[in-house]
This record gives C-alpha cells, sequence and structure tokens, in this order.
C-alpha cells in the first residue's frame, strides 16, 4: 500500500474515534430526554445515533488493524507493541494486546450491545428502550473520554523507527490472542444488564417481560465470560510452565468477580421472569455486576494491584476509571435507593420452593464474590488502615473461597428440582436418592482405591458426580410419568442448557479438586539418553538442539514417553528466547491424554553435562476446561430458548401498563 | 551477525525452573515439607508468585533457606517466622490471622451468616405473604390461591 493512504487511513480512524465521542453525547442525552418527555421523535434518535457509534468505531478499530497489519511505525503504539516479523494473528491480536487498543475495542464491544439493542429491541416499550440505549451511550461517552483524552491509540511519532519493539512474547500465543476479547464481550455484555436495570430505575418498573429482555443479554455476557477465563486459565496452564491454572491473581479475580455476580444475577432474573419476586435484589445484582466489571478494568489498568497481567501503571488513567466508576456505579446506586422501594415483589411462595432455591444460590454466589473482593482488596486497606504491608495469595483464597463452592455443590441438585412455589424437600430428596448413593459409592471406590488418606479428591468426586447425577435425574423428571426418550429432544433448550450448565460445573469441580489431590511430580537432572520414571510411565530424553523460529530462538529437547514400556508419545519441550522483547519463555510440552495430562518441561544445562527436566503427571487437567465449555454450551442452548426468540415478552406486558409503580 | 545475536541470548536473564533439581533435599519427607512451606510464601520480588513457582533467584535463595532450616530442626511455623523476621509479613501468602487480619478471615463466614438471616427474613416474609393472602380471601379465592400453588 502506498504510505499516502496508509497515512489517510489512520487519520480518518482518529477522526472517527473523536466523531463517535460526539455522537455517543447525543445518544446519551436526547433520547432520555425524549422519554421524559414523552416526545417520540427524540426518542427515535436513539437507534440512528447507536447504529453511527458503531460504524464509526468499527472505522475506527479497522484502522487500527490496518496500522498493525502493515506495522506502520509512525504510530507510537505500534512501535510499542509490534514487529515486522511478527506472525500475522500477532500483529492482529497486537491490536488490543495494549492498553490504548484493548480500550478501542472496549468501547466497540460496547457500540455493538449498543447497536444490537437498537436493532433488535422492536418488542421493548419505546421509553424503556430509549433509555436503555442512553445510559448505553452514557458509559460510551465516558470512555470514548477516557481513550481521547488519557490513552488515544492514534498518537503518531515524528521520526519513526526502523522496526517496533515487539509485542509481550507471553501473549504471543493463540490461546491468549481471542482471550482478551471474549473477556470484554463479557465484561462489557454485563453493561446491558446495567444499563437495563438504571432504565427501569427510571421508569419505576420492572415486571416479568424486562426480566425476559435482561435476562439473554446476562447469559450472553456470562457465556462469553467463562470462554474467556477458560482461555485464560488454559492458556496458563501450558504456557507459564509449571501447568499452574489458576493464581488468585487480582486480574485474573477482577474477571471471576463479574463472572460470579453474572451467575448469580442470571439465576435470580429467573425469579423475576417466573414468579415476579426478588426485584430489587435482581436490580441490585445487575448494576454490581458491571461495577465489578469496572472495576476489573480499573483495577487491571491504573496498576493499583501489582499483577502479571497489568498493562499500565499510571495513576492518571486509574483516577479517570475510578472517576467514571464512581459515577455510574455510584449514580445507579444513589437512584436504587430513591426507586428499590417502588419494586415491590408480587409473587408468593412457601419457605421450601424453588424460589428459595434460587435465593441460596444467590447467597452463596454472592457472598464467595464479596470473599474473593475482600481477599482481593485487603493488601490496600491493610496498607491504607493498618499500616501493614502484607499478602494475600493462593492459600487464603483455597481456604475461605473453596466451602462456598462445597455448599453451593451440596444444595445445587435440590434447589434445582425444588418445585416452584410450594415444595416438599423430602419429596425432592427422594427423586435424587440414587445421585446421591451413587456419587457417595464412586467416592468411596476412589478413596479405597487411591494412596494416602487424602479427602480431596473423593470429595471432589461426590461433588461432580452428584451434580451431573442429579441434572440428569432432573432432566428425566422433566418426561413426566410417561418416560418416553424420545421426548427428550422436544424439550425446550432452556432444560438442557440447565442440565449442560450445572453438569460442566460438576465437571469442573471434580477436575479441579482431582487435579491438585492426585498431581505428580518429578525433578531431576538428565543426561541425553537416560530414562526415568513416573508413575507407570517412563521418560528418555533422546536430544537436546537449538534452532531459530520466526522471532526467537529456541532450544529443543526431545523426550520419548512409554507407557509400561510401550512407546506412546514424543514430546518436545522448548526454552525460547525472544531477542527483541528480551524476553525467555518456557514451552512445556503436553501430550494430552483424556484422564491425565503428561507435561514436560526442560530446564536449564547443569554443569554435568544434563538438563534440569521437570515432569508432572496432572490427572484431569482438560476436564479443567471440558466443563467450563459445557457450561458455556448450556448458557448458548439456554439462550436459543424459544421464549427469547419469539417476542414472548409483548404480550405479557400489556396488562402492566395501568398501574405504573407495581 | 550471529555472534551478536548469540551474545544477546547470553546476555538474557537465564530461565530458570521453580524447583530446581540440586535444591531437592534427599529425604523425602523434609523435601515435602519444604515444598509445603514454599507454596505458602512470596517471591518478594515477582507479582503474586509462591516462591515454589517462581523462577526469580532470590526464590531460589528463599527455597535455600527454608530448606536449611528444615534440615537443622525447625518446625514449619519456625521456618515461616524465620523468613517473617527478615522480610516482613508481605512474604506470607497465607496471611497470618491476628489484629486486623480477623477481618479478612472472618469476613467471609460474618457475610454469610448476614446473608442467611436476611435471606430468611425475606423468604418468611414471601410465605407469610402467602399465608396472610389467604386469611383475608373469600373461599372462592382461597381455592383459587390453593389451585395456583399447586401447579
Amino acid at each position: 500500500m502506498l504510505p499516502i493512504f496508509a497515512g489517510m487511513i489512520v487519520e480518518l480512524g482518529h477522526f472517527a474515534l473523536i466523531l463517535a465521542f460526539f455522537v455517543a453525547c447525543l445518544q446519551a442525552v436526547v433520547p432520555l430526554y425524549g422519554a421524559h418527555k414523552r416526545k417520540y421523535s427524540l426518542m427515535a434518535l436513539a437507534v440512528p445515533a447507536a447504529s453511527a457509534q458503531l460504524l464509526l468505531l468499527l472505522v475506527a478499530f479497522g484502522a487500527l488493524t490496518v496500522a498493525f497489519v502493515t506495522s506502520d511505525f509512525s504510530l507510537r503504539l505500534v512501535v510499542l507493541n509490534s514487529h515486522s516479523a511478527k506472525p500475522m494473528l500477532y500483529k492482529i491480536s497486537g491490536v488490543w494486546g495494549n492498553h490504548e487498543g484493548s480500550m478501542l475495542l472496549w468501547v466497540l464491544i460496547l457500540a455493538l450491545f449498543g447497536g444490537t439493542a437498537a436493532w433488535f429491541g422492536n418488542n421493548l416499550p419505546m421509553t424503556l428502550k430509549a433509555r436503555v440505549i442512553a445510559v448505553q451511550g452514557a458509559i460510551g461517552t465516558a470512555f470514548l473520554a477516557f481513550i481521547i483524552f488519557t490513552s488515544n491509540p492514534f498518537v503518531r511519532l515524528q521520526t519513526p523507527p526502523f522496526d517496533g519493539q515487539d509485542l509481550n512474547p507471553l501473549l504471543q500465543d493463540p490461546g491468549l490472542a481471542f482471550h482478551p476479547p471474549f473477556l470484554y464481550l463479557g465484561y462489557v455484555g454485563l453493561s446491558m444488564a446495567f444499563s437495563f436495570a438504571v432504565a427501569a430505575l427510571i421508569e419505576g418498573r420492572i415486571d416479568a417481560a424486562w426480566a425476559r429482555w435482561v435476562r439473554p443479554w446476562t447469559l450472553a455476557a456470562w457465556v462469553f465470560l467463562t470462554i474467556g477465563i477458560a482461555l485464560g486459565s488454559w492458556w496458563a496452564y501450558y504456557e507459564l510452565g509449571w501447568g499452574g491454572f489458576w493464581f488468585w491473581d487480582p486480574v485474573e479475580n477482577a474477571s471471576f468477580m463479574p463472572w460470579l455476580f453474572a451467575a448469580a444475577l442470571l439465576h435470580s432474573a429467573i425469579v423475576v421472569e417466573k414468579r415476579e419476586s426478588l426485584k430489587s435484589w435482581t436490580i441490585l445484582l445487575a448494576i454490581l455486576a458491571f461495577g465489578f466489571s469496572l472495576m476489573g478494568t480499573f483495577i487491571v489498568r491504573s496498576g493499583l494491584l501489582t499483577s502479571v497481567h497489568a498493562f499500565a501503571n499510571d495513576p492518571e488513567r486509574g483516577v479517570f476509571i475510578l472517576m467514571i466508576m464512581g459515577f455510574f456505579v455510584g449514580g445507579a446506586l444513589t437512584l436504587f435507593a430513591f426507586r428499590a422501594s417502588a419494586l415491590e415483589a408480587k409473587g408468593v411462595f412457601s419457605f421450601v420452593s424453588r424460589e428459595s432455591g434460587l435465593v441460596l444460590n444467590n447467597i452463596f454466589l454472592a457472598v464467595s464474590c464479596l470473599v474473593v473482593f475482600v481477599g482481593t482488596m485487603w493488601p490496600l486497606f491493610a496498607e491504607m488502615f493498618f499500616d501493614r504491608k502484607l499478602s494475600v495469595g493462593a492459600p487464603f483464597f483455597n481456604l475461605a473461597f473453596t466451602p462456598f463452592m462445597v455448599a453451593l455443590g451440596i444444595f445445587l441438585p435440590i434447589g434445582a428440582m425444588l418445585p416452584w412455589k410450594r415444595g416438599k424437600i423430602g419429596q425432592t430428596i427422594k427423586k435424587l436418592r440414587y445421585a446421591f448413593a451413587l456419587a457417595i459409592a464412586l467416592a468411596g471406590l476412589v478413596w479405597a482405591m487411591q494412596t494416602g488418606k487424602s479427602l480431596q479428591g473423593p470429595i471432589g468426586l461426590f461433588l461432580g458426580a452428584w451434580i451431573v447425577f442429579g441434572a440428569s435425574i432432573d432432566i428425566y423428571s422433566r418426561l413426566g410419568k410417561t418416560g418416553d426418550f424420545r421426548r427428550l429432544i422436544r424439550l425446550p433448550r432452556s432444560d438442557w442448557g440447565k442440565f449442560f450448565a450445572h453438569s460442566g460445573l460438576g465437571v469442573t469441580m471434580f477436575a479441579i479438586a482431582g487435579l491438585m489431590a492426585w498431581e505428580q511430580e518429578d525433578i531431576r537432572t538428565v543426561q541425553i539418553g537416560e530414562s526415568w520414571s513416573l508413575g507407570h510411565y517412563s521418560f528418555t530424553l533422546d536430544d537436546v538442539a537449538d534452532s531459530r523460529g520466526p522471532n526467537y530462538f529456541t532450544t529443543m529437547a526431545e523426550v520419548s514417553v512409554f507407557d509400561n514400556g510401550t512407546k506412546i508419545a514424543t514430546v518436545f519441550p522448548e526454552k525460547r528466547v525472544y531477542p527483541v522483547a528480551q524476553m525467555p519463555t518456557t514451552e512445556a510440552a503436553i501430550d494430552y491424554r483424556f484422564l491425565r495430562d503428561l507435561y514436560v518441561v526442560i530446564g536449564d544445562p547443569q554443569n554435568d553435562g544434563g538438563w534440569a527436566v521437570r515432569t508432572y503427571i496432572k490427572p484431569l487437567a482438560n476436564w479443567i476446561w471440558a466443563g467450563a465449555l459445557l457450561m458455556a454450551l448450556g448458557g448458548f442452548l439456554s439462550l436459543t430458548d424459544r421464549r427469547f426468540r419469539v417476542a414472548a415478552g409483548a404480550k405479557k406486558q400489556a396488562p402492566v401498563q395501568g398501574h405504573p409503580a407495581e | 551477525m550471529k555472534k551478536l545475536l548469540l551474545i544477546i541470548v547470553l546476555l538474557l536473564p537465564n530461565i530458570a525452573l521453580a524447583v530446581q533439581p540440586d535444591e531437592v533435599l534427599s529425604d523425602p519427607a523434609l523435601e515435602a515439607r519444604a515444598r509445603e512451606i514454599s507454596k505458602d510464601l512470596r517471591c518478594l520480588v515477582c507479582q503474586n508468585e509462591s516462591i515454589d513457582d517462581s523462577n526469580a533467584s532470590l526464590a531460589r535463595d528463599l527455597r535455600l533457606i527454608v530448606r536449611e532450616r528444615l534440615v537443622k530442626g525447625d518446625s514449619n511455623d519456625e521456618v515461616k517466622t524465620f523468613i517473617v523476621e527478615r522480610y516482613g509479613e508481605f512474604a506470607l501468602l497465607r496471611p497470618t490471622a491476628g489484629g486486623a487480619n480477623r477481618i479478612l478471615w472472618l469476613s467471609g463466614p460474618l457475610m454469610l451468616l448476614l446473608a442467611l438471616l436476611f435471606g430468611g427474613i425475606y423468604l418468611r416474609g414471601r410465605s407469610r405473604a402467602s399465608q396472610a393472602l389467604q386469611s383475608d380471601l373469600s373461599d372462592d379465592e382461597k381455592r383459587r390461591l390453593d389451585e395456583l400453588l399447586k401447579d
């Protein structure tokens, strides 16, 4: 491409970004005013404004992508985060592999959600739709201002260098290339739940139809968050070199907290939808879920809590995001305080009922989330108020958080099967007795078979089996007395969604407990040609050789893996050095198997001519992410349920209009 | 050019495995204790990594100190105290339960109790409402409510 055109594209993108800011201002103010004054023409502006904002941000994002793809080193951001020799995939993922670009992606996704609400929200009441899109526009305004004034991706350099400084090599990985976009889709998706909550508070009305509109957005956001978190944890597992998959790092927690709140929200929205209860709690959850997403952004961008993931350590940006957070969350909570009392509950139900089960679900999820929050922020509080400089790490979270998940797992199958309105606990437990017996039997069997008396693995297996079998009995019971299996396929998709999501949680719980309980490790110095064994596997270091990749140097070992004497695989663990970024990385070699992964890492050459080698057997490793995928699949199936596709809300909403303060 | 690259590579920080073969104690029971302690100690120059996971040279030094103390006959707590006396409580990934940290450790159980309390009150209110509704109703309405609650 001729440089002059490339230059124009960047300026065009910059211009589109600034224009998007002004459109967002309009989008935030005019429809809101229109809804207040019941002026149709002003409210109608919401749709073209949302479309225009999306279009402009697409142009801006496209322009930045072109700059990265063509390695336009007159752009400061490209110089700092790219290199001409970098593979194309990472040139593209480099667009969001940095602070400025990722913020641009953030507002682009925000505009995308605003746009979809504008186009597909035809069954929404006019005023609600206008207000939702306006709130979405207000969030956009704030973040566009943040980008333009503190983090402009289109800043040029006076004298462009010959080449760039390369992207952090740890981030040059397919798993991580797509980890941030999914997380942003999740974070920003929760902005829709927030906008709906604020719009409903302004309207002073929330009913079953409202919940039916909010739930798909929450579900979608939760599905994206699930995938994003799973990708990140999978990346940590194979990339960081010792097979850890979750570190309770502040930035991980920042994505985990919205996930927990979103999970709580999508359950409480069911109660609003089916029973017109838990309204104010659901609104509060919607505000908090997005509030914690904003806090996640704040934690990552401000460098307030240092972490492996932190992009930038810039107090000015931190203060800006803190102000945005204060405005939106503070504003929404104030509104909530004034209006929540108007959201009176309608449904009545007895103490033992599905409703109560869902309340218990919300208690466990919300409190466990707050535990993560307290643990994450405690080092900061302790230093500010008690003058103690301390750390809160994985051992704390494992101890303080896990009991909530165990309790959740124990109650889940019962709560999920209790009938609505009024149930008998004895009847439900009776239905589940085989699931319970089978789960106990499995756990007992494994406990007898394993070496050592640790209960961690068996408890994990019990919980996992209990949840999966419970979910199976639940879906089987949906067939009614006929027991005709052919009807399974015709069950509502939300039933299948529930089945897969709950089963996925069970699988993940079992996998995490099993991996932590039954992992085996071996550390040694090995000469070339030497063999060693771990469990019933044995390994031979065949060779170690140096070579080079597109933008790195590598020391690659060749290791043969034998199972009871039969060769089953050859794996190639690597140590890489990225000279431009001046950074070494380890590339573990993993032989993925159904029940366990064999995980081999090569270390430094030793003085005696041998190599340091670490070998692990990681049982059930794949199951952690398989469970996460099942959860995401469950969410997706629920999302495609008929009642969300059909304009079901339109009918329900008609009788409500007569008494707005209901 | 090739020579230059070689020099660059050699000058880079060498990547080491977390626990290295030469650190491992010959007594497996003692080594297991060392690993357990290491998971609770923070690599002070790293970002939220335990010395068991970290590649940094300081982490290696700390791992060696831990093993040295264990060989000398220290208990697990004595080893941790030894490290905290030198590096401060910042080195503990599992904060102590003393002083203000009680808030940290008790926050989970307390919040759970509060949530259960409020949740219980709310649920009682809902089920009372259903009973209250029932007593205010005419026989016909009662029958209808019963029917509603049944399905």
